[in-house]
């Protein structure tokens, strides 16, 4: 900050660093880590249950209404704590500012993307099967 | 980075190897590992909704050796982060810091982690291999 700057030092500080989303950041990652301990567990079992199962069989599982929703469910809170983990390590070990920025949009982009199109087709199995 | 002059911490060859910093390492290390992951769930998925065949052909390359050696690495980081996550949750409560049970939990999560891959990979292989 120049001393041209006429903002007040706090003005610039609020904008910056964790002051804004940090507790949110933290609180986030802990509530979709819980919800994941349930869904993984369920999601293991429901893959092992399935090992030798002809594909209607694996079609079926995944279009039973609370399979299809669980599925969702974990779907969106794997790819949401996925970004947020890897949101940190990207601000812990990337110092070219560009870099960081250009990952930690790359990351958004690819959870979005990946969480959008697994859900879309579990909709789709879901909605016709 | 390279302009500050701002001490920085001794990095990980200063220091000697123990469990607990080992876990907090495996915990990254499988978390970055795991998202990689997440794409084989996306590519499950997709197949599957695609048809028999598509779904045939995904069965076939994760079924190959290399594919099955991947997830096992991956069932061993899913319940390895799974473990020291649940660790990690009752730390957030505030209990467990003292430096014995900080060890004795780091130990738990490691080899917690291990006995439920190799659980699964029996059921596996005795269920007659996978996919």
């Amino acid at each position: 900050m120049t001393a041209k700057d006429l903002r007040n030092p706090l003005k610039v500080a609020r904008g910056l660093g964790s002051s804004q989303s940090g507790v949110g950041h933290w609180w986030t990652q802990r509530v979709t880590a819980a919800a994941l301990v349930v869904l993984l567990i369920w999601f293991v079992i429901t893959v092992l249950g399935l090992l030798h199962a002809d594909y209607a069989t694996a079609l079926a599982t995944v279009a039973k209404p609370w399979n299809a929703l669980l599925l969702i469910v974990l779907l969106v809170t794997m790819f949401w704590h996925a970004v947020l983990g890897l949101q940190v390590v990207i601000e812990d070990y990337v110092h070219t500012r560009w870099k960081e920025v250009l990952s930690l949009v790359l990351i958004k982009f690819l959870a979005v993307l990946g969480a959008l199109a697994s859900v879309l087709a579990v909709l789709r199995i879901a909605l016709t099967h | 980075m390279a302009d500050t002059r701002r001490p920085l911490s001794p990095h990980l060859q200063i220091y000697k190897w123990q469990v607990q910093m080992v876990s907090s390492i495996l915990h990254r290390a499988t978390g970055i590992a795991l998202a990689v992951g997440t794409l084989v769930v996306v590519a499950g998925l997709l197949h599957l909704a695609a048809g028999q065949e598509s779904f045939d052909h995904f069965k076939n390359v994760i079924g190959n050796p290399v594919g099955e050696i991947l997830l096992v690495g991956w069932t061993w980081a899913l319940f390895y982060h799974l473990c020291n996550g649940i660790r990690h949750l009752v730390q957030d409560t505030g209990a467990g810091y003292a430096i014995p049970q900080f060890v004795r939990s780091s130990w738990l999560s490691v080899v917690l982690s291990l006995v439920l891959t190799a659980a699964v990979w029996a059921y596996v292989l005795t269920a007659g291999g996978a996919a």
